[in-house]
């Protein structure tokens, strides 16, 4: 998984991949609503561009619903100029429930990473992919189920590089609810070791 | 980090252009997906002693707007389609009464309620041609977030200085999306007031026909008397049926935009000079236009981009030497709509130039694949 790619267009047009015209990685949270994925890429988004520095676009999608129904955050970062702001290709899909993960699974690009919820999502449709069961991290490692989204942007970390480890701890701390900082630090650490873990475990 | 950078969504560039320009009032009813330039602005300015209403529907929210701005406040309003068709009524009036206030539709899918979390622009005849009557309508489009800040400035500017209502187009993805913004340092964007007569209070007309077209404003409570009223009226502000004062008053308030045509009228264009095809959109969509002719032009088609970013009025002159630049064969014109600016372009290219329209109207944004298919198609 690099950030950037080199490789140039044939001539005739006919054959190549656009998203790799320009310095570009794609990442989409997905799930249901309330599983708190929009906050997880507004956090992603908040540290790549105030922190890291990085041009980055961050969009959603969602119904006119509070709670349930699809839900999704897509984040697009790059060191240039990003002019289409929405997802092209995706380099890396997180779903956390079989319906996102079947909805959005076409929009990976080839060599695109998908992560699961191991534990959500049980049917997978690509050896291509890492199964961390955040859910269950989150209720028995941490006691609070709501911190999925968060260890889950820990292991995004760990496994693709597009944003530093520092900017998503300064970003957790400026955005988490008032006395829930040090779970939420805990979340993002497990998010890192797990990540780290899976990422060796594939060898990608 | 520096101080001045942050992620920004693009209704909070709305209510943060609208700090910087100077608002004082916003009166509005909150509606998907403009709803948060309400919410922020509900909080910042009574900060700075502004006032911020929330009314009882969007008939009422314009005509609050349009009072606060009589009364010496620069005054705004936020809404989606269906609140700008409750507006539209008042927004006659603003332009009839000469009242500078600015309308912000953040537009979403329609017709009728639509969807309310969906992107669109459906109503970018609306904001030309909404209510009734010959009328001059001036509408701002930007395609980023940052741009939304600086065009609610300008928006506000232009009201000022034109004495009349301005639209800002956007949209919900626009809205809603979050992107990497340098707040403007103090002093860095042009903010105007408007003119205050300078005569005794006996000498003053608040509709002064002037050699250029701009009658000075004296606010409510300043000591001037005025009429102020919907029906054609004088220049004291009161109806009149003579032929001579409503021919002088309609074509006041026509010559007062068009005549300034250049200063209101903002188009980007790239790569025209050599193009065969040209990309025509406009916000949101300009973006998957100029990603769709970088990839075009990777695969060295001679391709260019024209985005207009004052959407009213049409500088028809400007139009047209752009589009005979002399290789140009085809301008597609893509908008998420059945095709409204498309009749724009028509009329202002000329006869050999074919025109093509990409329109998309299922709720998702035009691919720049889409625009780029488009493109392969003609050549």
């Amino acid at each position: 998984m690099s950030m950037t790619n080199h490789s140039k267009p044939d001539k005739t047009g006919a054959s190549h991949n656009d998203s790799e015209l320009i310095d570009r990685y794609e990442i989409r949270l997905s799930g249901s609503g309330g599983q708190g994925l929009i906050l997880a890429g507004v956090m992603l988004a908040e540290a790549v561009a105030t922190i890291d520095g990085k041009n980055c676009v961050q969009t959603q999608s969602y119904g006119p619903e509070a709670r349930g129904g699809a839900s999704r955050a897509d984040v697009v970062i790059s060191s240039g100029e990003i002019y289409y702001p929405k997802p092209m290709q995706l380099d890396m899909l997180l779903a956390l429930s079989q319906e996102a993960c079947d909805n959005y699974y076409h929009d990976l690009r080839e060599n695109g990473l998908l992560i699961v919820d191991s534990h959500l999502v049980t049917q997978v449709p690509t050896t291509r992919c890492i199964g961390i069961p955040f859910s269950q991290l989150a209720r028995h490692e941490i006691g609070n189920t709501m911190v999925a989204n968060v260890i889950s942007l820990g292991a995004i970390c760990a496994i693709s590089g597009v944003v530093s480890e520092a900017g998503l701890i300064e970003v957790v701390k400026r955005r988490a609810p008032r006395g829930t900082e040090e779970k939420n630090l805990a979340a993002l650490q497990l998010g890192l070791v797990e990540g780290k873990k899976a990422k060796d475990r594939i060898r990608l | 980090m520096a101080e001045n950078i942050r992620l920004m969504q693009g209704n909070e560039a709305v209510a943060e252009g609208a700090m910087i320009g100077g608002l004082r009032f916003f009166g509005g009813y909150p509606i998907t997906p403009s709803t948060e330039i309400a919410e922020i602005l509900a909080r910042r300015l009574p900060k700075v002693g502004g006032k911020f209403i929330q009314m009882e529907d969007e008939i009422a929210s314009v005509g609050a707007i349009i009072g606060a701005s009589l009364a010496g406040s620069k005054s705004m309003t936020a809404t989606s389609g269906p609140g700008f068709s409750l507006m539209v009524e008042g927004i006659g009036y603003a332009y009839m009464a000469e009242v500078p206030t600015v309308i912000v539709n953040v537009q979403r899918g329609g017709p009728s309620t639509g969807l309310p979390t969906k992107v669109a622009q459906a109503d970018t005849m609306q904001a030309r041609w909404g209510t009734h009557g010959d009328y001059i309508a001036i509408a701002l489009a930007p395609q980023s977030v940052r741009e939304t800040l600086d065009l609610t400035v300008r928006a506000m500017n232009l009201a000022e200085v034109y004495r009349t209502p301005v639209t800002l187009l956007t949209d919900e993805v626009l809205g809603h999306m979050r992107e990497k913004v340098t707040i403007p340092e103090e002093g860095e964007l042009e903010i105007i007031n408007r003119q205050k007569p300078d005569v005794p209070a006996s000498w003053y007309k608040h509709f002064e026909i002037t050699p250029n077209f701009k009658s000075p404003m004296a606010s409510f409570g300043d000591g001037y008397r005025f009429h102020v009223t919907g029906l054609t009226h004088d220049e004291e502000g009161f109806p009149t049926n003579k032929s001579v004062e409503i021919l002088a008053k309609l074509t006041k308030l026509r010559n007062k935009i068009m005549r300034y045509l250049d200063d209101i009228c903002q188009i980007e264009t790239d790569g025209m000079e050599d193009a065969h095809v040209a990309v025509y959109a406009y916000g949101i969509v300009a973006r998957a236009a100029r990603q769709a002719v970088q990839m075009a032009r990777a695969r060295r088609m001679k391709v260019g981009q024209v985005r207009p970013i004052t959407i009213w009025p049409s500088h028809d002159k400007k139009y047209k030497e752009i589009f005979s630049s002399k290789n140009l064969e085809a301008v597609i014109v893509a908008e998420l709509n059945q095709g409204q600016l498309v009749y724009e372009v028509q009329r202002l290219v000329p006869k050999h130039v074919e025109v093509i329209s990409l329109n998309r109207f299922d709720s998702e944004l035009i691919t720049p694949a889409q625009i780029l298919n488009k493109i392969k198609e003609v050549r």
